[in-house]
């Protein structure tokens, strides 16, 4: 099996509301190699998106490790992980997370700002992603002045300026339409098509079964793995 | 993040609320406003006091009978139960020392004045030709009591302008023969006006020969005796040689007080520097209490920006990022406030001068400079508390809360 680039190992996040526990996710093994298209599904509040913003490095594991391409990020700084994120990973959101004073120009470019880019390389980088994405006529709108398609589009595109390594994308078809949520997720397939790995996290059956593979969580347990249909088992629950 | 890119985000953060912004920015201005102002008022007294009194004239020795309280325990007083008088001969006998260029003897009551069925009560001076050198009084018409004999005196006058007026009206008061006290004189002079002074004011004034003062008041004592040091460096020596010369007049006995302008002066600046000083720190407080508002709306900014602090970490922003821009735009809306402040006070302290002309209502540099410098401290330092909260803010619980 070629280096995975994701690869966890026995996570646990455990939240505590007042006296009682809440494992949000347990025991968790996974890979996932380079170039995959992951859905992730499940009930409402079975850790999908823990797991998710763990991946991103915005939450940290009870106990477990993550190694990301190879190298073992639980155990980085506040200040390393941020770099990371910056340079690895792309974040796209339900409710796109745009910052509504920035036009859609500025948002696309906030990622570049906060890396420290230079501003010519900057504008070069924007106008481009913003043509690939069809919304140079709006980049000068502010989010209120977009439609919700285009604002998840501009999430995109400020997700993949950078040209992370990885896209972590939690329900971003959620706050849209049919019509306008197969658009997006075309458009995130496409950079999967361009190598990226994609994983998404959505409710939806007919999009999820889009994705190479499937991960079905229950209660804070992948319950399911398309990729490894049969050693499924649960070896968490049993005490040791 | 470069530094232009954190000043062009952070303005766009300050402009994002406007109402906010433009809050903090008004009671950062009032602040460094109420220090410009008040200090303004503060120097100004202490310059317009000063002014009064080098308009009195410079180089200024009083010599005033009686031992001063402030002379601590004299053995002379002991003896004699009263001092002895000053007179016009010992007014005359002060130009023998070398540091003394002119004397004045000054003898001081009120008399009425009358002048063609009016009458007026006024404040009559004796003194000599050399007073007016003395005192540095300007004449508007006419001219001052002539040179000659301290000790007799031809019936002229010369009197203050609010007194011409009164008593004269359209009239020419020059060689005019009015009655003051029991005798008449012949009004050869009138003094220019000189507005509000401290002490006597020289428009209600009447000033007629010495001697001729005296024998009005029925006394041969003066009031006190004005000399004039040669220079400014004179003024200590003048101040010894006249203390030894009344002494050897008055039997060894040092029964006068001599107040010099330059101690005068010294006690009011003093006086008046820490009133201007305690007038700041009061405006300093203002100060103080902007920067408190300064940190709590930016702790309501903190609260109301989570979901966009919690992206920009999502986006790779670090903690020391976060914690730069919430710190660049409190010190730029202090800035702007102490800019702000610094215009409305110089305004407010034009505005007071434009009031009161006599009035020199300007803010002492220090006053500014240190104002300007308290705002930016404060709002930096009270800035440092939300920005610390919003570095360490979780990006996921920034980022769920919706
Ligand atoms: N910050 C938190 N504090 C306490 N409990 C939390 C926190 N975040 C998540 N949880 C709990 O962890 C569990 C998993 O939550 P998570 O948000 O991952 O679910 P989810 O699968 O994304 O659900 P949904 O489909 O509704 O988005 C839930 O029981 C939730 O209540
Ligand atoms: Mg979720």
């Amino acid at each position: 099996m070629s280096a995975a680039l994701i690869e966890l190992a026995g996570i646990e996040r455990v939240f505590h509301l007042g006296d009682s526990e809440v494992h949000a996710l347990r025991c968790l093994d996974l890979r996932i190699a380079a170039g995959e298209y992951v859905a992730v599904m499940g009930p409402s509040g079975s850790g999908k998106s823990t797991l998710l913003n763990l991946l991103g490095l915005l939450d940290r594991p009870n106990a477990g490790t993550y190694r990301l391409e190879g190298r073992d990020v639980t155990t980085l700084s506040a200040e390393e992980q941020a770099r990371v994120r910056s340079e690895r990973i792309g974040f796209v959101f339900q409710s796109f997370h745009l910052v509504p004073r920035l036009t859609a120009a500025e948002n696309v470019a906030l990622p570049m700002i906060l890396a420290g880019i230079a501003p010519a390389q900057r504008a070069q980088r924007v106008a481009r992603t913003l043509r690939d994405y069809g919304l140079e006529n709006r980049a000068d709108h502010r989010p209120d002045q977009l439609s919700g398609g285009q604002r998840q589009r501009v999430a995109i595109a400020r997700a993949t300026i950078m040209q992370p390594a990885v896209i972590l994308a939690d329900e971003p078809t959620g706050n849209l339409d049919r019509a306008t949520g197969e658009e997006v997720m075309r458009l995130l397939e496409a950079l999967n098509g361009q190598g990226v790995t994609l994983i998404v996290v959505t409710h939806d059956g007919a999009l999820g079964a889009r994705a190479r593979r499937q991960l079905l969580m229950e209660d804070g347990a992948l319950a399911h793995d398309s990729a490894s249909p049969d050693e499924v088992k649960d070896a968490c629950a049993l005490p040791t | 993040m470069r530094t232009p890119d954190l000043i062009r985000f952070a303005r766009d953060a300050a402009t994002g609320n406007p109402l906010r912004s433009f809050l903090l920015v008004l009671a950062m201005a009032i602040g460094v406003g109420a220090v410009v102002v008040l200090t303004a008022l503060g120097d100004g007294a202490r310059r317009y006091v000063l002014n009064e009194f080098s308009s009195i004239g410079s180089n200024l020795v009083i010599v005033l009978p009686g031992r001063s309280q402030t002379g601590g325990f004299n053995p002379g007083n002991a003896v004699t139960s009263t001092p002895r008088d000053l007179t016009i001969d010992d007014a005359q006998a002060l130009l023998r020392a070398r540091a003394v260029h002119r004397a004045a003897p000054l003898a001081v009551g009120t008399s009425e004045i009358s002048f063609g069925g009016k009458l007026r009560e006024v404040m009559v001076v004796g003194t000599t030709a050399e007073f007016i050198d003395v005192r540095r009084l300007a004449l508007a018409q006419g001219r001052f009591l002539p040179a000659g004999d301290w000790r007799r005196g031809v019936s002229e006058a010369v009197i203050g302008a609010k007194v011409r007026d009164e008593m004269f009206g359209h009239e020419s008061a020059l060689g005019q023969l009015a009655r003051i006290g029991d005798r008449r004189f012949r009004i050869v002079g009138v003094l220019a006006s000189s507005g509000q002074g401290l002490g006597m004011n020289t428009d209600e004034l009447v000033i007629v020969p010495v001697a001729l003062a005296q024998a009005m008041f029925n006394s041969n004592t003066l009031f006190r005796i004005l000399v004039e040091a040669t220079g400014r460096e004179a003024i200590e020596p003048a101040k010894a040689q006249v203390t030894e010369i009344i002494k050897q007049r008055h039997d060894g006995e040092e029964d006068v007080t001599i107040i010099t302008q330059d101690a005068v002066l010294a006690t009011f600046d003093r006086l008046l520097g820490t009133m201007t000083l305690a007038v700041a720190g009061i405006a300093a407080i203002s100060l103080a209490v902007a920067g408190i508002l300064v940190m709590n709306v930016m702790l309501v900014s903190v609260t109301q920006r989570t979901a966009e602090i919690g992206l920009l970490k999502a986006l790779g922003a670090t903690g020391a990022t976060i914690r730069n821009a919430f710190l660049t735009e409190a010190a730029m809306l202090s800035v702007a406030g102490a800019l702000l402040g610094f215009v409305l006070g110089q305004a407010g302290a034009a505005l007071i001068r434009q009031l009161y002309p006599a009035y020199p209502a300007f803010p002492p540099d220090w006053a500014v400079l240190a104002g300007l410098g308290t705002a930016l401290f404060t709002g930096i330092v009270f800035g440092v508390l939300p920005a610390g909260r919003a570095a360490r803010l979780d990006p996921v619980q920034s980022l769920s809360r919706r």
